[in-house]
């Protein structure tokens, strides 16, 4: 019975489409709090004074600040720069300073517009320029939080010889993810019993390393679960840290549960967003069209954190050479920090562009590495888990979060396919950090092929127990193998087996001169855009857009091309409609009402196609996929511009006021 | 004029069954909906009316709930997802979403699904343009609206190939 290729019910599909599925807003617990958090107005400055004004009963109130942290004030990440809460100094607008918790949502806001702070203000930078500039150090002592190089060949000899030199800046914005629930999470915490968060997230086990830390418990004492997850996109990532902190602090003063759930514009004002960006690239081109050399400077804007910059700074540098072959290459990348609230990972994307109606058509060929970056799944160590149920079927343990990606579906789709069973007498336990091993993030296009394959080992591992105890034989049912489960459990009270990554032969990267293999492997696509220009209002209307990708072996038809659609959609909006308006430091159209993301109106039939060529170390063939799609939409958006108005456009998002000024002014 | 400081009695339909709610007159119907009454299947995305996550039907005009204060409710019919299955049996959109794709991270499926069954009752044969138009006040930010798109077409289908089954020509 065949499950790989099919397209298999959702497993979560029938409570999501009657409502049932519980989000952590819809969770309310007996003698629950909610939680505020009271945040900085200025972008850099020293607090002078808090102080607590109005009508409020002060009292009633649960109040946090950096003093009450019993661990370090830090969110663990990859370096400890940022703080839970602010103690003295302030490094961007809307930076935590104080929590309040109250059972009375209405009068808690009513509280927390109370709270009077008084910041003494010092300078800040906001642009790439002032801080590659030093105009003033904000972190560390050179305002870089990463930087990297990559060289092959000699790129200095090839632009004496080329016959053609190409040079172009690119600027890319920054995006807001908008997935349709805002964070929350709910926590309980006490010294006794140590401290459970409930949430919406993608990484349980980063928020488990943030908490052990804010803490400074053992790990036993951190629990961790992810519960439904309307939607990421990278900006579920590290966040997820930062207010589960908050909740569990809340909790552990007041000895209550406490929920903080953000409303839309705290969550657009003061999470991670998409890092903008700016590239310059030089290429030098022989006649007969061969690309001799590539000179690439690639800098993004971390805002006034490191959080993880150097990862997606890292991804950029490898993937920014686009899918050629070049003899000469030398890569020049940089993490810069601004006063801004910290960008974060977002569904990855480049912008690697090379053109009364005006009609045009472009395109883009791109590539996109599945799994973590370099050694990255090395030092992961994921693990994944499965295990016999009492009934007879078997349930995967990993901590990989479904977040409407399909990871539930394609889990259950590899063990059953590797197993030989029916896709329903496969589960997929909930991510939880006090049950499922840690199977690394739910990021960097590596759930499928990375944990997938792992999952495809754990239940094989069941397999080879059932038939070394002689439980199973060779050609086996569905009914035989529950019956073997069952009498082995009946045998020896368990049945569990654990599979741990191991790198594919030939796989080799080396950290110091950031060469080798940086992915197990590639996925290729290339994308068609045919878009419409309206001379008269300088709206540019995407009319038609094909998406051909190379993905290994397609697991689930539908949910791969859902993935693709749901990219694609999100790479239109990130090129043409959503523009953050930041003023210093702060994003000031914080709504949707002036975010704009499209709408059904407003995207053209998405047509994927897929071709498949199994990968050897994916799970029955599979590589990655979520974040394929944000590469090449713009590209291929901004050709079909260049080749309907012979404007070359060099930065999105492309508003209508930027392509009045690049056409000139003139109207049709 | 009522004072929105003091409760007030509340009489209307939820999903077929009579309610009467002692409720602030300005507070949001989505909260009622979801705190009072339990009914958790509508979400709120962002309060501000943009997103359509909060759909429900008032009189079978679909709203957005978090824009409707529960004075409004007062002898209305309201109808929230939780109402659309008629028991165990999934509505044919409902059917048709989980079929297509329609649904990923699922926040706004409640409300894309009560859009479309709205979609559907008004415009028995709706063209593409008609289900574009239909659903551009629900935002969805995972599927890219294709796979919603074939869900309403597929409810469609089915729908009309019943009616031709009960009422032959």
């Amino acid at each position: 019975m065949q499950t790989i290729g099919r397209p298999v019910p959702r497993k979560e599909g029938r409570d999501k489409v009657t409502g049932q599925a519980r989000y952590v807003d819809d969770l309310i617990f007996p003698e629950m709090l909610y939680g505020a958090t009271v945040r900085s107005a200025v972008a850099r400055g020293r607090i002078k004074k808090i102080s607590f004004e109005g009508n409020i009963p002060w009292d009633e109130f649960t109040i946090v600040t950096a003093k009450d942290i019993p661990g370090e004030n830090c969110v663990a990440l990859i370096l400890l720069d940022q703080p839970y809460l602010a103690d003295e100094f302030i490094n961007h607008p809307e930076e935590p300073i104080l929590l309040l918790a109250h059972p009375d949502k209405h009068l808690l806001e009513e509280a927390r517009r109370n709270v009077q702070l008084e910041i003494e203000p010092l300078p800040a930078i906001f642009t790439l320029e002032d801080s590659l500039n030093r105009k003033e150090i904000i972190w560390g002592e050179d305002n870089l939080f990463k930087s990297y190089k990559v060289e092959k060949g000699n790129v200095d000899e090839v632009w004496q010889s080329a016959d053609f030199i190409i040079e172009g800046e690119y600027e890319t914005g920054a995006q807001e993810q908008l997935y349709i629930e805002n964070n929350g999470v709910i926590a309980i915490a006490s010294p006794e019993d140590g401290v459970t968060v409930w949430g919406s997230m993608q990484c349980p086990y980063y928020v488990h390393k943030a908490l052990l830390k804010l803490f400074g418990l053992p790990e036993d004492k951190i629990r961790v679960v992810q519960v439904e997850t309307g939607g990421g996109f990278g900006g579920k990532e590290e966040y997820p840290s930062m207010i589960a902190g908050h909740a569990a602090l809340l909790s552990w003063k007041s000895g209550r549960p406490v929920k903080i759930v953000y409303d839309r514009a705290e969550d657009m004002a003061s999470t991670t967003k998409r890092h903008p960006s700016w590239t310059k690239h030089r290429t030098a081109v022989s006649r007969d069209g061969k690309l001799l050399g590539m000179e690439i400077d690639f800098v993004i804007d971390g805002g006034a954190y490191a959080t993880l910059s150097a990862v997606v700074l890292s991804r950029g540098t490898i993937h920014a050479a686009g899918p050629y072959s070049c003899p000469n290459v030398r890569i020049k990348s940089r993490a810069v920090a601004t006063n801004a609230p910290p960008h974060g990972e977002e569904r990855f994307a480049e912008s690697n562009k090379t053109s009364r109606q005006k009609k045009g058509m472009g395109f883009a060929s791109f590539m996109h590495g599945a799994g973590f970056t370099g050694s990255g799944e090395k030092y992961l160590e994921s693990v994944v888990g499965a295990e016999a149920t009492a009934d007879g079927r078997v349930r995967i343990l990993a901590a990989s979060t479904e977040i409407g990606q399909g990871t539930n579906t394609i889990f259950a789709q590899i063990a059953a396919e590797a197993l030989r069973l029916d896709y329903d007498s496969i589960e997929v336990a909930k991510p939880d950090t006090g049950a499922v091993p840690n199977s690394g993030p739910t990021v960097a296009s590596r759930t499928c092929m990375i944990v997938g394959k792992l999952v495809e080992s754990a239940v094989l591992g069941l397999k080879q127990t059932l038939s070394g105890s002689g439980l199973l034989k060779e050609n086996y049912t569905q009914e035989d193998f529950r019956q073997a489960c069952r009498s082995y459990i009946e045998q020896h009270g368990a049945l569990k087996s654990y599979s741990k990554y191991k790198a594919p032969p030939g796989i080799n990267w080396d950290d110091e001169k950031y060469e080798g293999d940086a992915y197990g492997a590639y996925a290729w696509a290339v994308y068609v855009a045919e878009v419409t220009i309206d001379t008269v209002t300088y709206e540019a209307r995407v009319d038609d857009f094909v998406a051909v990708q190379e993905v290994g072996k397609v697991i689930h038809p539908i949910l791969a091309a859902g993935q693709i659609e749901g990219g694609v959609a999100q790479a239109i909006g990130y090129t043409l409609f959503e523009n953050v308006v930041w003023k210093d430091g702060r994003m000031i159209n914080n709504q949707m009402t002036n975010y704009i993301i499209p709408t059904a109106a407003d995207i053209p039939p998405i047509r994927v196609f897929f071709e498949e060529n199994p990968y050897a170390y994916g799970p029955a063939g599979a590589k990655g996929i979520g974040e394929l799609p944000m590469d090449g939409a713009a590209p291929a958006i901004l050709n079909a511009i260049e080749n309907a108005t012979g404007a070359s456009i060099n930065h999105i998002p492309l508003m209508p006021e930027s392509l009045i000024e690049a056409l000139g002014g003139e109207s049709g | 004029m009522a004072d929105a400081s003091r409760k007030v009695e509340i009489n209307c339909k939820v999903n077929g069954e009579a309610r009467t709610l002692q409720v602030y007159p300005m507070a949001r119907l989505l909260d009622v909906l979801r705190e009072e009454l339990r009914l958790t299947g509508t979400k709120e995305g962002c309060g501000e009316g943009e997103c359509g996550a909060c759909s429900v039907l008032i009189d079978n005009v679909l709203v957005n709930s978090c824009l409707v204060p529960v004075l409004q409710a007062e002898g209305a019919e309201i109808k929230t997802i939780e109402g659309i299955a008629s028991g165990e049996q999934l509505h044919a959109v409902q059917e048709a979403f989980i079929a297509c794709g329609g649904a990923q991270c699922g926040i706004c499926t409640p409300g894309m699904v009560i859009a479309a069954v709205n979609l559907l009752e008004r415009t028995p044969n709706p063209s593409e343009a008609d289900i574009r138009t239909g659903l551009a006040g629900n935002l969805c930010r995972c599927t890219g609206y294709m796979k919603i798109f074939e869900a309403v077409v597929r409810a469609c289908q089915k729908q009309n190939s019943e009616a031709r089954i009960q009422n032959p020509e």
